[in-house]
């Protein structure tokens, strides 16, 4: 197995801890991973993305030009990324806030709209777990509940009782491209 | 101990905490501000000094002082901030004062970018300050390796009495990897600081200690240059690392170190589905250069040609083909300021070479 | 026989390489005498600087550090951060210290370093050869102002001791001169003080020295003194500046 991953958006769309859980619940289930952060001068706003690589093997290049999957949570990313996709890859689309289709033939192309199924949900603050859902639903690179652990060691045991609407969210995001 | 998920600058500062480090001075300056921050969080919970020195210059000098002390002392920065401490490495290495330095290497000149970059090995392996001197450079590819290095950096800034410089890059400094931290191993046996000011009188079992680089006698200061030659010798000789990977009976053999030899190890995974063999040598020591590891990868019988990747206009490129004097054709690939080459560009160049 | 002078122990038999009538001799031993009527010796660690007193190393019979020019505040910071037991000086002259030093001094009082600075201000540099310094005072002729010192192109002389009490972290700074025996007195009793302070923990102490240069300044010794006298004092007034 070898993901090399590119998730993008803009910056408080939790682009980049929806890399870093990815790849700490992949090294929980002893696989071998790195989480490359984009780095700018700006402090809010702007874009962010984040390459990450999960593989059986020990990682050899931790940078991503040629990826195996391209989650986009806005157009910009969209536009920056998606020839970055390999044939055969997999492009995941936030449609809430996209409104443009991918014209590429030779990838699988996802429509998720995050933002819209996070509103249902209550909180739209976990539209990106949404889309790992959805990710994790057609990469099956992961487990939900090991997913869930990185969070929680991200959130601390004072914040626990945000664990269920997240394992909503990660179902929710995976339901819609079943 | 189990893996843990950490960034390379914060786990570059845990490793000199466990590696007995207690007293860091250092600047702001990006891509490398985890280091400070983590220093700032975690020195005062082990009884340690974190400082934030009003510029590099007084950091790097604020190292000499403590140094000269006899504590286990280090900074870091990058590029600029490291021309800027490059006067106070030279007043090191004439003090024979024992610290690290990170480097976490960005795009120039100037203020250049603060995307990755290796435009700053010439002047890590080839002096940098003035005078006739060198550092001790190890070149992390991996945050675990980072972690590895560390302690060795110490250990060795102590056994040579001479800086140590780890020469990374922000990819490194601000990619996250699985890590772990071994338990200490035995540390080498390190010599007594008896030279470091700590007090003295007439009374003291050693004589007074002077720290100092300057010798105003022709005589005196040939002595310090011929102590400091013989010792860089004696590292040449016993500190040289390397690592070798997939180099015997290759086609074609690639030089790279830091990020940019493992982007090298996923081109040459894309030659070995293309059925080509190529190997690659990585300095892990980039002073003292490993000559004759790179020289015998690259003399083989097998070798048509190697190629030297990085991410500047050819820098190592003039330590490999000294290496090799002539003996094989070295070929580039790399370009100045921050721009890291992908594995398909260097699979590429292997199939043109192939071509050719 | 009865002793009446004795050279302190806190400095070496090295012969000082100062010119003749140079007041560096006098403050290097009312220094070594502060440390030594102190008790503090064992634990005292110097930081020389570059310029004339770039070899004080080889004279204060204490543990020293040699500093690159202008950063011996940051030496001494990491000294003392290491060793807060250690009594830590710097000697530095107007060029290291007001010059190429100052953010470094600025700093290492701005944040209350428990260190002493003795500053030798004598209004030029020595050791290069009689440069232009920033304590230069204004029409003072020099190698690098043979016309005297512009103030419209180079400015005004810069008061070290004032500048630095406006500080907080600073705790003791006097300006004194050794120029005459009474000054002289005066000028031991403040560096003694500053090193009180720096034992009691208070912050950062400098003593701003008026001194005189007879080689640079063209004149003999006793020219010197009085011209130092007449001239230095004015601009730069004797006294406490700061105490806490």
């Amino acid at each position: 197995m070898l993901e090399q991953n590119i998730f993008a958006g803009f910056g408080g769309q939790g682009v980049l801890l929806m890399g870093k859980l990815l790849a700490e619940a992949g090294m929980f289930e002893g696989k071998e991973v790195s989480w490359l952060p984009s780095y700018g001068p700006e402090m809010r706003g702007g874009t962010a993305n984040c390459a990450v690589v999960i593989s059986d093997k020990p990682v050899a290049s931790p940078v991503v030009t040629m990826a195996t999957s391209v989650v986009a949570m806005n157009r910009p990313s969209l536009e920056k990324f998606e020839n970055s996709l390999l044939p055969g890859g997999k492009l995941f689309i936030n449609s809430s806030i996209i409104d443009v289709k991918c014209d590429r033939k030779d990838v699988d192309v996802y429509y998720v709209p995050c933002n819209a199924i996070a509103d249902e949900l209550g909180n739209p603050k976990v539209g990106n777990m949404v889309m790992l859902g959805a990710y994790i639903e057609k990469t099956k690179c992961v487990d939900f509940e090991t997913v869930l652990k990185a969070l929680l060691e991200t959130l601390g045991e004072k914040k626990a009782h945000l664990i269920p609407l997240n394992r909503k969210a990660l179902e929710a995001g995976a339901a819609s491209v079943r | 101990m189990a893996k843990k998920l950490m960034k390379g600058c914060e786990a570059v500062a845990e490793a000199a905490i466990q590696a007995g480090c207690r007293f860091f001075f250092g600047y702001p300056i990006t891509p490398q501000n985890d280091i400070p921050e983590y220093m700032s969080a975690r020195m005062p919970k082990v009884g340690g000094c974190f400082l934030q020195a009003e510029s590099e210059l007084a950091a790097i000098n604020m190292v000499y002082g403590a140094s000269g002390a006899g504590a286990r002392v280090m900074t870091s920065s990058s590029s600029p901030g490291i021309s800027l401490k490059m006067e106070g490495i030279s007043y090191l290495a004439g003090a024979e004062l024992p610290c690290v330095i990170v480097n976490m290497m960005r795009g120039g000149p100037g203020l250049g970018s603060i995307q990755a970059s290796q435009g700053d090995y010439f002047q890590t392996t080839k002096g940098g300050g003035h005078g006739e001197y060198h550092v001790i450079a190890l070149a992390p590819s991996s945050v675990q390796e980072a972690i590895d290095l560390m302690q060795d950096a110490f250990d060795l800034a102590d056994i040579y009495r001479t800086p140590v410089m780890i020469l990374a890059d922000g990819i490194i400094g601000q990619m996250m990897e699985p890590v772990e931290f071994h338990e200490k191993k035995q540390a080498r046996e390190l010599p007594k600081k008896d030279w470091a000011t700590t007090g003295w009188s007439p009374k003291s079992e050693r004589p007074r200690a002077i720290v100092n680089s300057l010798y105003i006698e022709n005589e005196e200061l040939q002595e310090l240059n011929d102590r400091l030659q013989a010792r860089y010798a004696t590292i040449k000789e016993k500190e040289t690392r390397c690592e070798l990977y997939n180099t015997d009976g290759a086609e074609i053999i690639l030089c790279a170190y830091g990020t940019v030899a493992r982007i090298c190890k996923s081109a040459i995974a894309l030659a070995e589905n293309a059925g080509i063999k190529v190997g690659l040598v990585r300095p892990i020591t980039i002073w003292p250069f490993p000559t004759k590891d790179v020289h015998d990868a690259i003399c083989q019988e097998s070798v048509k040609k190697a190629i030297t990747v990085e991410i500047n206009a050819g820098q190592m490129l003039e330590d490999v083909k000294l290496a090799v004097n002539g003996a094989k054709e070295i070929e580039f690939l790399g370009r100045p300021g921050s721009n890291v080459p992908t594995a398909e560009e260097i699979f590429e160049k292997i199939m043109e070479i192939r071509r050719a | 026989m009865a002793t009446v002078f004795k050279k302190t122990p806190l400095l070496t038999d090295a012969t000082l390489h100062y010119c003749p009538g140079c007041g560096h001799g006098i403050v290097h031993r009312l220094v070594a005498e502060c440390i030594d009527e102190l008790g503090i010796g064992e634990r005292t660690i110097g930081v020389v600087p570059v310029g004339c007193a770039v070899f004080g190393y080889k004279y204060f019979n204490i543990d020293t550090q040699e500093a690159a020019h202008g950063r011996a505040p940051a030496v001494a910071t990491g000294i003392k951060r290491v060793n807060p037991n250690n009594v830590v000086f710097t000697y530095q002259g107007d060029g290291d210290l007001a010059s190429i030093g100052a953010a470094e001094i600025v700093h290492a009082a701005h944040r209350g370093e428990k260190i002493t600075t003795i500053f030798i201000n004598n209004a030029i540099y020595g050791m290069t050869g009689g440069q232009m310094a920033p304590t230069t005072l204004v029409g003072q002729k020099t190698t690098t102002s043979p016309y005297g010192r512009d103030k419209e192109h180079c400015g005004s002389p810069i008061r070290i001791a004032e500048m630095l009490a406006t500080i907080e972290g600073s705790a003791y700074i006097e300006r004194v001169a050794v120029n005459t025996s009474a000054n002289i007195v005066k000028a031991k009793r403040a560096i003694k003080k500053a090193f009180e302070t720096q034992l009691a923990g208070k912050g950062f102490s400098l003593i701003e020295v008026l001194s005189n240069c007879p080689t640079n300044w063209g004149m003999s010794a006793e020219e010197s003194m009085d011209w130092l006298e007449q001239n230095m004092i004015p601009y730069y007034p004797l006294g406490v500046k700061k105490e806490v």
